[in-house]
Protein backbone atom coordinates (compact mmCIF):
# COMPACT_ATOMS: atom_id res chain seq x y z
CA UNK A 1 0.00 0.00 0.00
CA UNK A 2 1.42 3.43 -0.86
CA UNK A 3 1.72 6.27 1.64
CA UNK A 4 -1.17 8.32 0.29
CA UNK A 5 -3.57 5.37 0.43
CA UNK A 6 -2.38 4.67 3.96
CA UNK A 7 -2.95 8.30 4.91
CA UNK A 8 -6.50 8.28 3.54
CA UNK A 9 -7.56 4.89 4.91
CA UNK A 10 -6.25 5.61 8.41
CA UNK A 11 -7.36 9.25 8.43
CA UNK A 12 -3.85 10.50 9.14
CA UNK A 13 -2.59 14.05 8.99
CA UNK A 14 0.49 14.26 6.73
CA UNK A 15 3.12 16.60 8.19
CA UNK A 16 5.75 15.72 5.61
CA UNK A 17 5.62 13.53 2.54
CA UNK A 18 9.03 13.43 0.86
CA UNK A 19 8.49 10.20 -1.02
CA UNK A 20 4.85 9.23 -1.72
CA UNK A 21 5.97 6.14 -3.67
CA UNK A 22 7.18 4.27 -0.57
CA UNK A 23 5.22 1.06 0.05
CA UNK A 24 3.93 -0.13 3.42
CA UNK A 25 3.40 -3.88 3.84
CA UNK A 26 3.62 -4.12 7.62
CA UNK A 27 4.11 -2.16 10.79
CA UNK A 28 6.29 -1.96 13.85
CA UNK A 29 5.16 -0.44 17.16
CA UNK A 30 7.82 0.85 19.51
CA UNK A 31 9.12 3.74 21.54
CA UNK A 32 12.48 2.21 22.48
CA UNK A 33 14.81 3.14 19.65
CA UNK A 34 17.09 0.10 19.70
CA UNK A 35 14.12 -2.25 19.38
CA UNK A 36 12.95 -0.35 16.33
CA UNK A 37 16.48 -0.26 14.93
CA UNK A 38 16.84 -4.01 15.34
CA UNK A 39 13.40 -5.15 14.19
CA UNK A 40 11.64 -2.70 11.88
CA UNK A 41 12.03 -3.50 8.17
CA UNK A 42 11.99 -1.20 5.16
CA UNK A 43 8.34 -2.15 4.56
CA UNK A 44 7.11 -1.35 8.08
CA UNK A 45 5.27 1.82 9.05
CA UNK A 46 6.82 2.81 12.38
CA UNK A 47 4.06 3.48 14.93
CA UNK A 48 5.22 5.49 17.96
CA UNK A 49 4.58 8.30 20.42
CA UNK A 50 8.20 9.52 20.41
CA UNK A 51 8.68 12.99 18.93
CA UNK A 52 12.28 13.90 19.81
CA UNK A 53 14.81 14.47 17.04
CA UNK A 54 16.43 11.06 17.48
CA UNK A 55 13.52 9.36 15.71
CA UNK A 56 14.72 10.85 12.40
CA UNK A 57 18.10 9.10 12.50
CA UNK A 58 16.38 5.84 13.44
CA UNK A 59 13.79 6.13 10.66
CA UNK A 60 16.51 7.01 8.17
CA UNK A 61 18.85 4.15 9.10
CA UNK A 62 16.13 1.51 9.52
CA UNK A 63 14.78 2.91 6.23
CA UNK A 64 11.12 2.66 7.28
CA UNK A 65 8.66 3.97 4.67
CA UNK A 66 7.03 6.33 7.21
CA UNK A 67 6.65 7.29 10.86
CA UNK A 68 3.12 7.45 12.31
CA UNK A 69 3.04 9.59 15.47
CA UNK A 70 0.07 8.57 17.63
CA UNK A 71 -2.12 10.24 20.27
CA UNK A 72 -1.91 13.49 18.30
CA UNK A 73 1.46 14.16 19.93
CA UNK A 74 2.84 17.60 19.20
CA UNK A 75 5.63 17.82 16.59
CA UNK A 76 7.90 20.88 16.79
CA UNK A 77 9.35 22.82 13.87
CA UNK A 78 12.85 21.45 14.37
CA UNK A 79 11.62 17.88 13.91
CA UNK A 80 9.57 18.92 10.92
CA UNK A 81 12.60 20.54 9.28
CA UNK A 82 14.61 17.37 9.91
CA UNK A 83 11.99 15.21 8.19
CA UNK A 84 12.29 17.44 5.11
CA UNK A 85 16.12 17.42 5.20
CA UNK A 86 16.35 13.66 5.55
CA UNK A 87 13.38 12.82 3.35
CA UNK A 88 11.30 11.07 6.02
CA UNK A 89 7.53 10.64 5.55
CA UNK A 90 5.83 11.78 8.77
CA UNK A 91 2.14 11.29 9.56
CA UNK A 92 0.11 11.94 12.70
CA UNK A 93 -2.91 10.14 14.13
CA UNK A 94 -5.21 11.16 16.99
CA UNK A 95 -5.60 7.45 17.82
CA UNK A 96 -3.53 5.36 20.23
CA UNK A 97 -0.72 3.08 19.04
CA UNK A 98 -3.02 0.11 19.70
CA UNK A 99 -5.78 1.52 17.50
CA UNK A 100 -3.48 2.58 14.66
CA UNK A 101 -1.75 -0.80 14.65
CA UNK A 102 -5.09 -2.60 14.75
CA UNK A 103 -6.49 -0.61 11.84
CA UNK A 104 -3.30 -1.06 9.80
CA UNK A 105 -3.27 -4.78 10.49
CA UNK A 106 -6.86 -5.01 9.29
CA UNK A 107 -6.12 -3.06 6.13
CA UNK A 108 -3.08 -5.12 5.20
CA UNK A 109 -4.69 -8.47 5.90
CA UNK A 110 -7.94 -8.02 4.01
CA UNK B 1 48.29 -1.46 -2.19
CA UNK B 2 44.60 -1.75 -1.40
CA UNK B 3 44.59 1.18 0.98
CA UNK B 4 41.09 1.40 2.44
CA UNK B 5 38.88 4.43 1.92
CA UNK B 6 38.65 6.06 5.36
CA UNK B 7 35.88 8.19 6.81
CA UNK B 8 36.70 9.78 10.17
CA UNK B 9 34.28 11.44 12.58
CA UNK B 10 34.47 13.15 15.95
CA UNK B 11 31.39 12.23 17.96
CA UNK B 12 30.17 15.00 20.25
CA UNK B 13 29.28 13.69 23.69
CA UNK B 14 27.27 16.67 24.84
CA UNK B 15 24.32 16.52 22.51
CA UNK B 16 21.89 13.60 22.87
CA UNK B 17 19.39 15.19 20.56
CA UNK B 18 21.57 15.30 17.42
CA UNK B 19 23.32 12.01 18.21
CA UNK B 20 23.58 9.64 15.26
CA UNK B 21 24.73 12.26 12.78
CA UNK B 22 27.95 10.43 11.83
CA UNK B 23 26.06 7.22 11.04
CA UNK B 24 23.52 9.03 8.89
CA UNK B 25 26.44 10.60 6.99
CA UNK B 26 28.15 7.25 6.56
CA UNK B 27 25.00 5.91 4.94
CA UNK B 28 25.22 8.69 2.36
CA UNK B 29 28.98 8.31 1.81
CA UNK B 30 28.78 4.54 1.34
CA UNK B 31 26.03 5.02 -1.21
CA UNK B 32 28.33 7.39 -3.10
CA UNK B 33 31.14 4.82 -3.26
CA UNK B 34 28.70 2.25 -4.62
CA UNK B 35 28.19 -0.14 -1.69
CA UNK B 36 25.07 -2.38 -1.92
CA UNK B 37 22.01 -1.13 0.06
CA UNK B 38 21.75 -4.17 2.35
CA UNK B 39 25.41 -3.82 3.37
CA UNK B 40 24.96 -0.09 3.94
CA UNK B 41 21.98 -0.74 6.20
CA UNK B 42 23.91 -3.23 8.33
CA UNK B 43 26.96 -0.97 8.62
CA UNK B 44 25.01 2.18 9.41
CA UNK B 45 22.75 0.55 12.03
CA UNK B 46 25.69 -1.11 13.79
CA UNK B 47 27.61 2.14 13.71
CA UNK B 48 24.60 4.12 14.96
CA UNK B 49 24.24 1.92 18.04
CA UNK B 50 27.97 2.26 18.77
CA UNK B 51 27.90 5.99 18.17
CA UNK B 52 24.92 6.45 20.50
CA UNK B 53 26.65 4.38 23.17
CA UNK B 54 29.67 6.69 23.02
CA UNK B 55 27.36 9.70 23.39
CA UNK B 56 25.20 8.43 26.25
CA UNK B 57 27.73 6.30 28.15
CA UNK B 58 31.17 7.75 27.37
CA UNK B 59 30.85 11.47 26.65
CA UNK B 60 31.68 11.07 22.97
CA UNK B 61 34.66 9.70 21.04
CA UNK B 62 35.83 9.02 17.51
CA UNK B 63 34.46 6.86 14.72
CA UNK B 64 36.37 5.50 11.74
CA UNK B 65 34.88 3.63 8.82
CA UNK B 66 37.35 1.83 6.55
CA UNK B 67 36.10 0.52 3.24
CA UNK B 68 38.15 -2.43 1.92
CA UNK B 69 37.35 -4.31 -1.30
CA UNK B 70 36.00 -7.28 0.68
CA UNK B 71 34.77 -5.73 3.93
CA UNK B 72 33.78 -2.58 5.78
CA UNK B 73 35.39 -2.01 9.15
CA UNK B 74 34.00 0.29 11.85
CA UNK B 75 36.19 1.40 14.75
CA UNK B 76 34.67 3.35 17.65
CA UNK B 77 36.96 4.64 20.38
CA UNK B 78 36.24 6.59 23.53
CA UNK B 79 37.98 7.58 26.74
CA UNK B 80 34.84 7.05 28.82
CA UNK B 81 34.27 4.96 31.96
CA UNK B 82 34.82 1.59 30.29
CA UNK B 83 32.68 -1.54 30.59
CA UNK B 84 33.33 -3.60 33.75
CA UNK B 85 31.65 -6.80 32.53
CA UNK B 86 31.43 -7.15 28.75
CA UNK B 87 29.44 -10.43 28.78
CA UNK B 88 26.81 -8.80 30.97
CA UNK B 89 26.72 -5.68 28.77
CA UNK B 90 26.15 -7.88 25.70
CA UNK B 91 22.97 -9.39 27.18
CA UNK B 92 19.68 -8.21 25.71
CA UNK B 93 18.00 -5.88 28.18
CA UNK B 94 21.07 -4.97 30.24
CA UNK B 95 21.42 -1.20 30.52
CA UNK B 96 22.90 1.36 32.87
CA UNK B 97 21.29 4.27 30.99
CA UNK B 98 20.08 7.15 33.16
CA UNK B 99 16.50 8.47 33.25
CA UNK B 100 17.24 11.54 31.12
CA UNK B 101 18.25 9.42 28.12
CA UNK B 102 15.61 6.76 28.77
CA UNK B 103 12.97 9.42 28.27
CA UNK B 104 14.40 9.93 24.75
CA UNK B 105 13.90 6.25 23.96
CA UNK B 106 17.39 4.94 24.75
CA UNK B 107 18.23 2.34 27.37
CA UNK B 108 16.49 -0.79 26.10
CA UNK B 109 19.76 -2.67 26.41
CA UNK B 110 19.50 -3.71 22.77
CA UNK B 111 22.28 -1.64 21.20
CA UNK B 112 25.20 -4.05 21.64
CA UNK B 113 23.04 -7.08 20.66
CA UNK B 114 22.00 -5.19 17.51
CA UNK B 115 25.65 -4.45 16.69
CA UNK B 116 26.46 -8.14 16.98
CA UNK B 117 23.42 -9.15 14.95
CA UNK B 118 24.16 -6.82 12.04
CA UNK B 119 27.92 -7.45 11.72
CA UNK B 120 30.08 -10.45 10.78
CA UNK B 121 32.70 -9.66 13.41
CA UNK B 122 32.59 -7.61 16.58
CA UNK B 123 35.28 -7.11 19.19
CA UNK B 124 35.06 -5.02 22.36
CA UNK B 125 38.20 -3.95 24.21
CA UNK B 126 37.51 -2.01 27.37
CA UNK B 127 39.26 -0.96 30.50
CA UNK B 128 37.44 0.58 33.45
CA UNK B 129 38.49 4.21 33.91
CA UNK B 130 40.35 4.25 30.57
CA UNK B 131 37.84 3.77 27.77
CA UNK B 132 36.36 1.43 25.22
CA UNK B 133 37.25 0.41 21.67
CA UNK B 134 34.69 -1.41 19.56
CA UNK B 135 35.76 -2.93 16.24
CA UNK B 136 33.15 -4.31 13.84
CA UNK B 137 33.32 -5.73 10.34
CA UNK B 138 30.72 -6.39 7.68
CA UNK B 139 31.89 -8.60 4.81
CA UNK B 140 31.21 -7.58 1.24
CA UNK B 141 30.19 -10.70 -0.65
N1 LIG C 1 31.12 2.98 24.98
C1 LIG C 1 30.68 2.57 26.17
N2 LIG C 1 31.28 3.02 27.30
C2 LIG C 1 30.85 2.62 28.52
N3 LIG C 1 29.84 1.75 28.71
C3 LIG C 1 29.20 1.27 27.63
C4 LIG C 1 29.58 1.64 26.30
N4 LIG C 1 28.78 0.98 25.43
C5 LIG C 1 27.96 0.23 26.16
N5 LIG C 1 28.20 0.39 27.50
C6 LIG C 1 27.51 -0.31 28.61
O1 LIG C 1 26.84 -1.46 28.10
C7 LIG C 1 25.44 -1.38 28.40
C8 LIG C 1 24.64 -2.05 27.29
O2 LIG C 1 24.77 -1.31 26.06
P1 LIG C 1 23.58 -1.39 24.99
O3 LIG C 1 23.94 -0.50 23.85
O4 LIG C 1 23.31 -2.81 24.68
O5 LIG C 1 22.32 -0.82 25.77
P2 LIG C 1 21.96 0.69 26.16
O6 LIG C 1 22.86 1.62 25.44
O7 LIG C 1 21.96 0.80 27.63
O8 LIG C 1 20.47 0.82 25.61
P3 LIG C 1 20.01 0.89 24.06
O9 LIG C 1 21.23 0.68 23.21
O10 LIG C 1 19.00 -0.18 23.87
O11 LIG C 1 19.43 2.26 23.88
C9 LIG C 1 25.17 0.09 28.59
O12 LIG C 1 24.01 0.35 29.36
C10 LIG C 1 26.46 0.55 29.30
O13 LIG C 1 26.44 0.20 30.66
MG1 LIG D 1 23.13 1.43 23.37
Amino acid sequence: MDIITLQNKLGLKALNISDPTREVHGGYCGDLLSWVMGRATDEDAWITIMTNNNIIAVASLADVPCIIICEGCEVDDELLNLTRDKGINLLVSEDSEFTVAGKLYGLLNN
Amino acid sequence: MNEPINFHFKVDGSNFISAGEASVNVKKLLRQVGIAPDIIKRVSIAMYEGEINMVIHANGGTADVNVYPDKIQIILEDVGPGIPDIDQAMQEGFSTAQDNVRSLGFGAGMGLPNMKKYTDMMKIESEVGKGTKVTMEVNIP
